[in-house]
């Protein structure tokens, strides 16, 4: 090999280790597969039937509640003039923005080539897909006459009608569900390779055909490689500007409406910096959990988590930027409904929930300017635990603060929740809890294939100086260099 | 000569039709990637054309040292596309302005602004779609029997293995030959495999 190649590939090799690994604890290939695939195949943990039952009773309260209220009709919400979209349409704003940051961690940092993400990958879409499966469950609830919800979608009927595509509402039913759709394809395309790592892994004859069907007789082939990889990165690029439409599409539902406090333009990059800070959010809470329970600290590093604050803190400020921004722009816009809304807002009768949102998602995060603070598990568990918090208190504050007081005084209201609508919230949760608790049990909570690929022992070039005297440590002791 | 096509087209896919004997190729250990992506180099320079290498992770630089082009599945991510878009064009203007016009607040039955969320979502919808359909299309996938795995040692490849698999159909493959040429690029363990999928229905 010529000096000048050697040079650049030492000086490539130097690259890889100026960073801080990303997977650590000297592991090997198969470690990880190891790490990752046994908790799918040992008994289950004693933990684990605990955690379930608990979101199964929730799964079942859901199942209760909307039971109750189909059988009764919507008047078991807290719902009546002037405050007509309550709860639900809160809850829906607040799952699809969770679900956001499976779709950022999956798609965009993919895109902009942050390898850090196959450690975190797997589980935010996981937890993209669940949380989107919550947010439909409201507008599908929410319509009151249910059996006539498939009317939203563009099927040929008796009526000879055709959903009326003016309305952003049937935008945000094409909007959701694609984004649902996309999801659910990229996250099975990202399983394929660790399906067939547990195929491969796999005792019984069952187990074996079942991921056998599930892995579609992947072989790693070179040839298939070439293909996936390209139609990986399509998808993420395809889901990009899906899932900025995504929020966007749901904000036009308020921002096109005339109701002072919801007619701006600056929703939708708003909506999509909250989804984006709120999903990150929930990443937080969900990973430090589990990443301690199925013991996968080496492969999602603190290193992992505090770019995840230091992404929330990012958006927290875009967020509290955006609120003080409407402020303004309520101000010098001279309209004063406009201004009396903003007003009402921050000392209203809802000041109690305004404040909530802006100590949460404001100022809480700013500690995350703090190395020892944004890389302390404990503490960013209880922040991120704030921002879940604040975030459902911003919809609620843009849903119901708007709405409460419009612009005749005689029909200015207070909206207050019912039981059923605080049970149908709580439930969903029992729902998502249920659809994760079953995702960590059987299948790969970690992307194998990809966290492989990242490791400095995947490059090809990692190797060439075997013999020279450069290599021989790499070699050995691979993970070690720094 | 249709039948060459389908063959090529096939081993594209890296499926091959089992030589003499039904052997199917050989099947070749690497100890890492770097030893296979200079094996596939020298493999493919010896002139083979049916062959492939297997691994737990995309190599990168291994499309390069096998000497294939670029994958095809952004024709076919083009081509859904541009279907979505039409599709919801076409939709939104035949159902809004055509067979169920309703006036609302005097706009107009048709306009590109109110279309446009539309037109975007199933864009995007049916283009991820066609990704991927397509690349599955282009992989021969799902193919729930393939001869290399009745190797037991191939079950590692999506674990920690690096296999080169040399088919018999290719027109160089000579069982000896090829077997030597593959120790001397340094394979640590050089199996034949047999393709059994006729017996096994029997």
């Amino acid at each position: 090999m010529s000096t000048a190649s050697t040079d650049k590939t030492l000086a490539h090799l130097a690259d890889f280790h100026d960073e801080a690994p990303l997977v650590k604890g000297n592991l090997s290939f198969h470690d990880i597969t190891e790490i990752v695939s046994s908790h799918t195949e040992k008994k289950t943990p004693f933990a684990w039937y605990g955690a379930f039952s608990l979101a199964l009773a929730g799964l079942m309260l859901l199942v209760g509640m909307i039971a109750y209220l189909f059988w009764n009709g919507t008047g078991v919400w807290g719902l009546n003039n002037p405050v007509g979209w309550g709860y639900a349409i809160v809850n829906f704003v607040f799952w699809v923005g969770i679900g956001h940051a499976g779709t950022l961690i999956s798609a965009i940092l993919f895109l902009f080539r942050q390898q850090w993400r196959t450690a975190i990958n797997r589980s935010a879409e996981a937890m993209t897909i669940f949380a989107v499966i919550c947010a439909l469950v409201f507008p599908t609830i929410h319509v009151g006459r249910v059996w006539a919800i498939y009317w939203t979608l563009p099927l040929p009927n008796q009526m000879n009608m055709w959903p009326q595509f003016k309305s952003p509402l049937l935008w945000d039913v094409f909007a959701v569900s694609t984004y649902f759709t996309v999801s659910l394809v990229f996250w099975y395309i990202g399983l394929v390779p660790d399906l067939a790592s547990m195929r491969d892994r796999a005792k019984g004859k069952l187990r074996k055909l079942v991921l056998g069907v599930a892995s579609m007789g992947w072989t790693g082939a070179n040839r298939h490689w070439r293909n996936y990889e390209k139609a990986y990165l399509l998808l993420a690029a395809l889901a990009t500007p899906l899932v900025l439409s995504v929020h966007s599409v749901v904000s036009f539902d308020f921002a096109v409406s005339i109701v002072p406090g919801w007619h701006t333009t600056i929703f939708p990059p708003y909506f999509v910096a909250g989804a984006i800070f709120s999903g990150f959010a929930m990443v937080v809470t969900l990973l430090v959990i589990a990443r301690k329970i199925y013991g996968v600290e080496n492969i999602i590093t603190v290193d992992h988590l505090e770019k995840m604050n230091i992404i929330i803190l990012l958006t927290g400020t875009m967020v509290g930027f955006a609120y003080i921004t409407e402020f303004f722009i309520a101000w010098y816009s001279g309209v004063q409904y406009e201004q009396y809304a903003f007003v009402n807002r921050m000392f209203g009768p809802y000041a109690w929930a305004y404040w909530t949102m802006m100590s949460c998602n404001l100022f809480f995060p700013q500690f995350f300017w703090f190395k020892k603070l944004r890389r302390n598990i404990t503490f960013m568990f209880i922040i991120s635990i704030f921002v879940n918090i604040g975030m459902w208190f911003e919809r609620f504050v843009i849903t119901v603060t708007s709405l409460h007081r419009d612009y005749l005084p005689s029909s200015w209201d207070y909206y207050t929740p019912t039981v059923v609508d605080v049970l149908t919230f709580v439930g969903t949760f029992g729902l998502f809890f249920t659809l994760f608790l079953l995702f960590l049990r059987f299948m790969p909570m970690v992307a194998v294939a990809e966290v492989k690929g990242v490791m400095p022992e995947a490059d090809p070039h990692f190797y060439d100086h075997e013999g020279d005297g450069h290599g021989a440590e790499h070699t050995v002791q691979p993970s070690t260099q720094q | 000569m249709l039948n060459q096509l389908a063959r090529d087209v096939k081993a594209s896919m890296s499926i091959y039709d089992a030589g003499e004997d039904q052997v199917y190729g050989l099947l070749a250990e690497f100890a890492h990637p770097g030893e296979l992506l200079h094996a596939a180099e020298a493999v493919h320079e010896a002139g083979f054309r049916h062959f492939d290498t297997h691994s737990p992770f995309p190599i990168h630089g291994m499309d390069k040292a096998m000497g294939l082009g670029n994958s095809l599945v952004g024709w076919i991510t083009l081509g859904g596309g541009i279907t979505g878009l039409s599709l919801a064009t076409l939709m939104q203007w035949w159902m809004g302005a055509v067979d169920y016009p309703i006036n609302i607040s005097g706009k107009p039955f048709f306009a590109i602004e109110p279309s446009i969320p539309i037109m975007f979502e199933l864009t995007v919808l049916l283009a991820s779609l066609a990704t991927a359909a397509g690349m599955f299309a282009l992989n021969g996938l799902p193919r729930p029997y393939n001869p290399l795995f009745y190797s037991k040692n191939f079950a590692r490849v999506t674990d920690d293995a690096f296999f080169l698999h040399i088919a018999a159909s290719d027109h160089k493959f000579d069982r000896d030959k090829t077997a030597q040429m593959l120790q001397e690029l340094g394979a640590s363990n050089v199996e034949t495999i047999h393709d059994h999928g006729e017996e096994d229905q029997d």
